[in-house]
């Protein structure tokens, strides 16, 4: 009798517990990646990363298919229209690069209506049915602040270069150095100027408002753009100063040399296009069930003067450095949004 | 036997083939589409595209060209989620005020015989910036008649069938029964000879434009209804997908030749092109390439009709 209740009980347990720890639940669903965008390295680089991560684990069988969609223009309407025929062709799961934050609400919706989880990243989306995996671009800001107050304690003049003027991202990580240079009075933003992300567009941009500029202590960037600002420097014969850099090969790649040659320090900071890896595994993780908070936020990838060579070996020419996302480190960002 | 087919149904013919044989083939890769939600899904974006496309058709009608046309219903776009829904009457006023901004510069455009290319152009800023003023960050809310209208599931057909059906016909009417319809189909077709029978060019230009800019404005509601917050890029891609539009479905870029039924036609063809795309899985490097591809081979179809067309008119 006694033992026959044992029995029964754990029978019980086994059947309660298989659902939870069954790991290939989500082996018959199918992951849609939107992508508004695919003209830049960083892009280009996500695509990768996506491609490398879903095909291994379309291959082992985590899902059934990870396929990703790019707009041909870089267009809320048109994606729109994409992420509806995804519902149609139907989906499980969307994760979403958007085009607008609020602009695909409504195509958004329809699938959330449709029973579909929707993720977005990098470029989020406000409809409070999708979850977001947000990049916290003030907090970056704030962090090349923090960081020159620690190499210049004196402080002095710095330059800032903003990415593409009226985009939210160039509007956030400016504030974020504003604040920064507000908690740390001792830096003075001499001169502003909109680089646009761009190596070419920042070196002339530079160049043109250097001859009014006073003595430079350092520049701020937003990626993109560190390598053009050395090369004004360089052909205005004025020294270089510390120049933040956003983990372009280019800007890894000259920053190497100048240690080499005369033990130049910064630092270099930007958000890894693998983070579209990481979406991928927290819809993977919605999918199978898993309580998931709707806001997480994404790590920064950051490259100090003594990782610099390693990363510089990984990255590819012409590429960003990278960094692919693991379930492990998934399940890592979930728990910590708890 | 030879069936006589007017001049008319032969420039509707080729949009109205195409649309069915992607409709067939959007069908055959996928299935599911073949349902009131799929068709619903289909061709809900299409709704706006297709009132954009009509705008531009108007202005087409009189020999000119909107170029400013994204830019415009983004700015709509823009006053619909913004002041619409809290201050209706100011909201109202904007949108009245814009419609006869348009009307003006069919006059500037006619007495000062500027291009309207570089006009429009020209706008395409003053509303681009004026939508920037509106709304500085992507937000706002749609109204709720507007959210209403557009999510409504009408018995029988999706709202995005229904809407494009009452599109055609009204569109219809106006530019092919109406009096004002023929009076600005000629002054495209000889402005001088409409003047000469009396007519006001100035005032007909006038019409047309500020018609054109009603369409437009009804254009970046019906988008807000289906985005339900704006973006003051939201719709910039109308531009050119109105004039391809307008185009494939049989009008002209001079003459006053156009089709209203074979404008609205073109607006859902271009958007099931890009479906049918994305259903084939072509991978985005070649998508564009194959959208344009699929334009080409229409209006390959249409010139190749329009020679047969002339070579019997020769006989």
């Amino acid at each position: 009798m006694n033992i026959r209740k044992m029995l029964l009980a754990s029978v019980a347990i086994a059947c309660a517990a298989v659902p939870a720890s069954a790991l290939a639940d989500t082996s018959g669903k199918k992951i849609a990646l939107s992508n508004n965008y695919a003209g830049n390295s960083w892009r280009q680089a996500m695509l990768t990363s996506w491609e490398k991560i879903t095909g291994e684990a379309v291959k082992t069988g985590v899902v059934a298919a990870a396929d990703a969609f790019t707009t041909a223009e870089n267009q809320a309407t048109e994606q729109a229209a994409q992420i509806q025929n995804m519902i149609l062709q139907g989906y499980d799961a969307i994760v979403i690069n958007a085009a607008s934050p609020t602009a695909l609400n409504g195509a958004v919706k329809e699938a959330c209506d449709a029973g579909i989880t929707v993720v977005s990243f990098d470029g989020i989306v406000t409809e409070p049915c999708a979850w977001r995996i947000a990049v916290d671009f003030k907090e970056m800001g704030r962090s090349e602040v923090e960081y020159l107050a620690k190499r210049l304690p004196q402080g002095g003049n710095v330059l800032e270069i903003r990415g593409l003027a009226g985009v939210f991202v160039d509007d956030a990580i400016s504030g974020g150095i504003h604040e920064g240079v507000a908690k740390y009075p001792q830096f003075k933003i001499a001169g502003s100027v909109h680089g646009d992300w761009a190596q070419d567009v920042a070196q002339r941009a530079v160049a043109g408002i250097l001859p009014s500029l006073p003595e430079i202590a350092a520049v701020v960037t937003q990626g993109g753009d560190g390598y053009g600002a050395a090369q004004a420097f360089a052909a205005a014969k004025r020294p270089t100063p510390i120049i933040i850099m956003g983990n372009r090969q280019d800007e890894l790649a000259w920053w190497k040399e100048q240690k080499d040659a005369n033990g130049y320090e910064t630092m270099s900071v930007s958000i890894a296009p693998g983070v579209s890896t990481l979406a991928f595994w927290v819809a993977q993780q919605i999918l199978d069930g898993k309580e998931v908070k709707k806001d997480l936020v994404v790590p920064f990838l950051r490259i100090d003067q003594d990782n610099l060579e390693a990363n510089l070996e990984k990255t590819p020419k012409g590429g960003v450095a990278n960094v692919e996302y693991t379930l492990e480190d998934a399940q890592a960002v979930i728990n910590s949004a708890k | 036997m030879k069936i006589n087919l007017s001049t008319d149904s032969v420039r509707l013919l080729i949009p109205a083939l195409s649309l069915i044989v992607l409709l067939c083939a959007v069908f055959y890769l996928q299935p599911r589409a073949m349902s009131y939600t799929g068709l619903n899904l289909l061709f809900n974006l299409a709704v706006p595209i297709t009132l954009a496309t009509i705008a531009q058709m108007l202005i087409m009608t009189v020999n000119d060209l909107d170029l400013s046309m994204g830019a415009f219903v983004s700015f709509v776009a823009c006053v619909a989620a913004t002041f619409l829904p809290t201050a209706p009457l100011i909201g109202t006023i904007i949108l009245l005020a814009a419609i006869a901004a348009y009307a003006v510069l069919g006059v500037v455009i006619h007495v000062r015989q500027l291009p309207s290319i570089v006009v429009t152009l020209g706008m395409s800023f003053v509303w681009g910036g004026l939508a920037v003023l509106i709304l500085p960050s992507p937000g706002g809310q749609a109204p709720v008649w507007a959210r209403w209208i557009m999510t409504s599931k009408p018995p029988l057909m999706p709202m995005a069938i229904v809407a494009s059906i009452i599109i055609a016909v009204i569109t219809h009417f106006i530019v092919m029964r109406s009096s004002f319809g023929v009076l600005i189909r000629g002054v495209g077709g000889n402005t001088r000879s409409v003047e000469r029978a009396g007519w006001s060019i100035i005032s007909a230009r006038a019409g047309a434009y500020a018609l054109a800019a009603s369409f437009a404005v009804l254009a970046g509601i019906a988008l807000v209804g289906l985005t339900t917050s704006a973006d003051a890029n939201i719709a910039l891609r109308y531009t050119l997908l109105s004039i391809a539009g307008v185009i494939l479905g049989g009008g002209e870029f001079v003459g006053g030749r156009v089709s209203p039924i074979g404008a609205v036609i073109g607006a859902l063809t271009l958007t099931l092109a890009g479906s049918f795309l994305s259903f084939l899985r072509i991978s985005p490097d070649w998508q564009i390439g194959a959208q344009g591809a699929i334009l080409i081979v229409v209006l390959a179809l249409r010139l190749f009709l329009n020679r047969l067309e002339k070579r019997e008119k020769g006989r």
